[in-house]
This record gives C-alpha cells, sequence and structure tokens, in this order.
C-alpha cells in the first residue's frame, strides 16, 4: 500500500492545539486523511489519541487550529450543517457507549428513526441485519446493553456505527477486549467493509495485529505533533519511541512478511 | 410485460423472468425501493434472473435489499441467479447470504389487565424484599462499626470529615432558610386563624411547639434525604457501574467499611446539628412574623415562649435526629450499593434511595409520637 493521496483530503487538521489547564496535548498537529484510506493513531498512553478523535468529530473544540471535515470548519459550521454533518460519519466509542435504556435492535434504529425516512418494519430488518453482519447471534437483537460482554458491546456500537452506511467511520480502540480470533474478524469485516463501500476510516488503536492488518497509512503522536506515513515508513523513523513501538517484539510477532 | 419503477424493470419471456436493477441502492432510497420490492411482480415463473449490472453506488443497505428480493422470490420456489453483478456489490451481498432475515424481535408485550397484575405482585414482593433488605443491611453495618470500635484505627477520618461538610455545612443555607419560611408560614397562618377567638397570643404555643417537637425536626431530615441520600447512592452507585467497588473487594477493603460508615457517622453528627440549627432559625422566622403582625416586640416574644413551651418539646424533636441520620445515609448507600450495569440504573436507584429515605423517617415520626403519647410526654 503506497503513500498515494487523493486529491482531496476528506479530513484536513492544520496547526492544532490542544489543552487542559496548564497541560498541552497537542500542539501544532497537521494531519490529512484521504478519501478511502484507512488511518490508524497510534501513541502512548495519555498522548491525546482519543481527544485528536473528539476533536474531529467535534465533541471538544481545540484550544488552537482549523480542523476541515469534508471542507468544512468545524469552528464555523451552523446547526444544520452540523446535523448534515454527523449524518455522514459514524462513530464507535471505546465501550460501545449504548444507550442502556434500549435494546441492541432499538440502539442501531436510533440512527435511522432519526435521519431516514423508513418504515418500521424495513428499519427493524435493518437493524437486525446490521447487528448479524457485526458478528452478534441473532437472539442478540432483543437484549439490554447491560446483558452483553464488552466484546458483545463493542460490536453492536460498531452496527450503529455503521446504520447509517456513512462515508468516515472513527473507530477508537475497536478491537481491545476482544479475543484475537473475533479482533481478527472484527478487522477482517472492517476491511471488507471499507473496500466495498469505500469508506474512509480513523481509528486509535494499540493493537498492531490491526495495524499491519488494515491500516494504510498510521499517524503516531510523540512530542505533541503527528508523525505520519506508512507503516514502512514509519518504521524507517529514527525517533527512539516510534522505533521502538516498530521495533518491539510484539511488533515483530505481528509483522506479516519481514516489513521492518 | 414489463414493469418498471426508477430501481427495478421486471421483464417476463415466457416462463422466464428477468429483474433488471438500476439507480443508486443506498440508504436514501431504501424506503422506496422496499416498496418497489414488495408491489414487484414476480409470481409464476420458473427461472429468475436478477440483472444487477445496472446498479450505481450501493451501500449496505442496499445490499439488503438486494438479497431480500433475491430471498422473495427464491421463496417462491423460483430458481434465481445473479447476472453482470459488480465484484464490489457482489462481496457485500455475498456477505448477507448467510445472514437470517428475520426482523428483530420485539419484547414480548402483555395485555393491561395482567401487567397491573404483574406489576402489583412484584412490587409488594419487590417492598418485602426492600425491607428485609433494609434489615441486613442495618446488621451488617452495626456489626462492620462494632469491629471498627474495636479497631479504631480502620476508620476513615478524612472520608468522615469531608463527608461531614457535604451533608452538614453545606446543607446550612437550604435548610436555614426553609426553616425560617416555614416559621414565616406558621406563624401567620397561626395568627390569623387565633385573631378569629381573641387568642392570637396562643400562636407563639403554636409556633414553639409545632417547631421544635416536629417541624424543625421533619423538614431538615426531608431536605437532607432529598439532598444527601441521593447523593450517597448517586456517588456510590457511579463507583458500582465503573466496577471500583469490585476492586475494592480485591484488594481487601471492605465497602461497608470504606464508604458507609463515614458517611453514616457523618450523618448521625450533622443530623441533630442541623436539627438544632433549623428550630433556631424556624423560631425566628416565626418571631419575625408574631412581631410585624401581633405588634409585640421580641422581649415579649421571648418571654412568652420561656413560659408556654416547655424545654422537653426542645428535646423529643432532637431525639429523633439520629436516628432519621441514620436510616436516610443506610437507605442512601444500601441503594447505591444495588446499582447493577447501567446508568439506568443508578437514576432508579437514586430515585429509590430518596423516597424510601423520606418515607421510613415519616413512618419512624409517626412510631414515635405513639411512644411519646404512650409515655406522656
Amino acid at each position: 500500500m503506497t503513500d498515494s493521496p487523493a486529491p482531496t483530503p476528506v479530513i484536513s487538521i492544520r496547526n492544532l492545539r490542544t489543552q487542559f489547564g496548564r497541560t498541552v496535548i497537542h500542539d501544532g498537529v497537521d494531519l490529512d486523511v484521504m478519501a478511502g484510506e484507512v488511518m490508524g493513531i497510534v501513541g502512548a498512553s495519555g498522548t491525546g489519541k482519543s481527544v485528536l478523535m473528539r476533536a474531529i468529530i467535534g465533541l471538544m473544540t481545540p484550544s488552537a487550529g482549523t480542523i476541515h471535515v469534508f471542507g468544512t470548519d468545524r469552528a464555523a459550521i451552523s446547526q444544520a450543517d452540523r446535523i448534515a454533518l454527523e449524518r455522514r460519519y459514524g462513530v464507535l466509542f471505546q465501550n460501545g457507549a449504548l444507550f442502556s435504556s434500549l435494546t441492541v435492535a432499538q440502539n442501531v434504529m436510533v440512527p435511522l428513526k432519526e435521519h431516514t425516512d423508513m418504515s418500521p418494519a424495513l428499519m427493524s430488518e435493518i437493524a437486525a441485519y446490521k447487528v448479524a453482519l457485526s458478528g452478534l447471534p441473532h437472539d442478540a437483537c432483543a437484549k439490554y446493553p447491560s446483558e452483553l460482554s464488552g466484546g458483545m458491546r463493542k460490536r453492536v456500537g460498531l452496527a450503529r456505527a455503521l446504520a447509517l452506511d456513512p462515508e468516515i467511520l472513527f473507530l477508537d480502540e475497536p478491537t481491545a477486549g476482544l479475543d484475537p480470533i473475533g479482533a481478527a474478524a472484527f478487522d477482517a469485516l472492517i476491511g471488507d467493509l471499507q473496500r466495498t463501500l469505500g469508506l474512509t476510516v480513523v481509528m486509535v488503536t494499540h493493537d498492531l495485529d490491526s495495524l499491519y492488518a488494515i491500516c494504510d497509512r498510521v499517524a503516531v503522536l510523540v512530542d505533541k505533533h503527528a508523525t505520519i506515513g506508512t507503516i514502512e515508513a514509519l518504521s524507517k523513523i529514527q525517533h527512539p519511541w516510534i522505533h521502538d513501538y516498530f521495533h518491539g517484539p510484539r511488533s515483530r510477532a505481528a509483522t506479516p512478511s519481514g516489513v521492518t | 410485460m414489463t414493469a418498471a419503477s426508477a430501481w427495478m424493470t421486471t421483464n417476463r419471456t415466457g416462463d422466464g423472468l428477468e429483474i433488471r436493477l438500476s439507480g443508486d441502492w443506498t440508504i436514501d432510497y431504501a424506503n422506496r425501493i422496499d416498496i418497489a420490492i414488495a408491489s414487484a411482480d414476480i409470481a409464476a415463473a420458473a427461472t429468475c434472473i436478477i440483472d444487477a449490472g445496472g446498479i450505481g453506488r450501493m451501500d449496505t443497505s442496499g445490499a439488503w435489499l438486494v438479497e431480500k428480493l433475491r430471498r422473495r422470490i427464491a421463496a417462491l420456489g423460483i430458481d434465481t441467479a445473479f447476472r453482470n453483478i459488480q465484484p464490489t456489490h457482489d462481496v457485500l451481498i455475498k456477505r448477507l447470504q448467510a445472514i437470517a432475515g428475520d426482523p428483530a424481535p420485539e419484547p414480548v408485550r402483555y395485555g393491561a389487565l395482567s401487567l397491573v397484575a404483574e406489576r402489583t405482585g412484584r412490587a409488594t414482593i419487590d417492598a418485602l424484599n426492600e425491607a428485609q433488605d433494609l434489615l441486613n443491611f442495618l446488621g451488617l453495618a452495626t456489626v462492620t462499626a462494632a469491629k471498627t470500635v474495636m479497631r479504631p484505627r480502620r476508620f476513615r477520618g478524612t472520608a468522615f470529615v469531608y463527608h461531614l461538610e457535604q451533608v452538614g455545612l453545606n446543607a446550612l443555607p437550604i435548610v436555614g432558610l426553609l426553616s425560617f419560611l416555614i416559621g414565616v408560614v406558621l406563624a401567620y397562618q397561626g395568627a390569623d386563624q387565633l385573631r378569629r377567638f381573641g387568642a392570637e397570643i396562643f400562636t407563639v404555643n403554636l409556633l414553639g411547639i409545632s417547631i421544635l417537637r416536629e417541624m424543625g425536626i421533619l423538614l431538615t431530615a426531608i431536605i437532607v434525604a432529598g439532598r444527601s441520600g441521593s447523593a450517597f447512592a448517586a456517588q456510590i452507585g457511579t463507583m458500582q457501574v465503573s466496577e471500583e467497588i469490585d476492586a475494592m473487594r480485591t484488594i481487601g477493603l471492605d465497602p461497608i467499611e470504606v464508604l458507609v460508615l463515614p458517611r453514616t457517622l457523618a450523618l448521625l453528627v450533622a443530623m441533630p446539628l442541623l436539627a438544632v440549627y433549623a428550630d433556631l432559625m424556624g423560631l425566628a422566622g416565626g418571631a419575625l412574623m408574631t412581631i410585624v403582625s401581633l405588634d409585640i416586640t421580641l422581649t415579649q416574644f421571648t418571654e412568652r415562649l420561656k413560659d408556654v413551651v416547655p424545654i422537653w418539646a426542645f428535646w423529643v424533636g432532637l431525639i429523633k435526629a439520629p436516628f432519621f441520620g441514620i436510616v436516610i445515609a443506610l437507605v442512601g448507600c444500601r441503594e447505591g450499593l444495588k446499582v447493577r450495569g447501567s446508568a439506568d440504573s443508578v437514576g432508579r436507584q437514586t430515585t429509590r434511595a430518596v423516597v424510601i429515605g423520606i418515607f421510613l423517617v415519616i413512618v419512624i415520626d409517626a412510631v414515635f409520637s405513639i411512644f411519646f403519647s404512650t409515655v406522656g410526654v
């Protein structure tokens, strides 16, 4: 997979700065995500991977810098545009973030109800197969989130994120807490969907296997900046953390054919 | 014979059926495509070919609709095959073929009458369980408290002081204000009614007895149940959801000792203090109103109060305070510990903490009234 930039980045971040009180998390982060690519975001704990994602999806206002999503400036967006924009991306939160008072099927139907004119019967069908698509047994539909395991909740979260067939999919640690076989299936599912639907995927992850399996490019958050490149390119960088990351024992185990 | 819609064209040749799909099969058109599928004329054919070559964009919802069409035809016993299907679309559709397409089952619904019966039964059993539960919890807390008395170093002093501030000191403004206002209202209404008998000076008796004996402490208990009982339940409940309590247990900390005892002791201490304060504020409000509406001086008011209100009225009120404090704290903590799983549950248990807390406060107050009247106080 080569670094061949499409003409228009769907997400474009310039000079992003975020800070909480006096703690600076990002200082001058530049990041472009092209249409149809899978961008991984990695970094040590506390480097603001999730914070970066929250800034892109508009849950957090950065202290400085600009974020363009589909060419629209996040900071200068009207309420109506914001809703139209949110329709075009799906988000999978770390622990699924399911609505605890709704069943699994109802959770997946929430975005459908909100944004489409589907008949209830069709909505229910689509919800059922999205749940199945994300790898859950059929009888999970009528269950409540509190009756599910962490991994199952994550799958329901994915089903909900995919409900509207979004153009961008944001995944916050999608495979954390899944068993290795489940994680590999999850990766394969995301890869398939990405290829067939032309999805753009932004995923925060610690999982080197997913990184090698599906990411086209990776943004490494170190020293408050983002260093971006393909895994091959990044593994040649001499920065100590990046070097350790791509040359550590776990990384070597995950490397498919000795890329490093 | 040809039938057409924007998304599909049905073409019948002999006993063969050909369905040409076209346009964008995406979620935006899903409802209209669904209607087109339902109304498509597909009966009475031996074979069917679905030509998917004309499809523009397709997403998973569209793929599901294609698959739904195929299933509808296949269910009639007609051989179906796809033609000209684009590879990317094929992948999506293939993925769906393994999936059962039943709509999500709705939760089972019962008739209204059996629902009422079920709820009544459930509520009764819940109430009984709740009572048993609270008694158990009282026992558990007592045993833990006794153990802590044996080893006083295990008592969480910092937590106790923190909660004392939260439930006591920080409650002063609201308890004071409401007691003062109740004093004003009582004095005003009392003076108004008693004036008709020319007995308006008895307003002071009414005020002194009712505030010291009942209103001061009851009002304080209700405010504290709403303010601190709910806070205990929500705090402990949220800790339960984030598995903090489980973590405590594995580390060898006893949640009763760490969470429940400091809170209970804090309320046990704070409640009488708040009650005295509420009494004072209530009397102050009453005094203000009496002075204004009966045109007497503060000295006259205090003289009269001293003459007609016996000191035991104050003690009868105050003696109830520690009981109320313990009950509110234990109910709040117990309901918090009963939280299971979700944010929903935190809300439910917090509500229960307040409702049960206030309920028990009033029940205990009634029991005390009966007791005092029996012993003749």
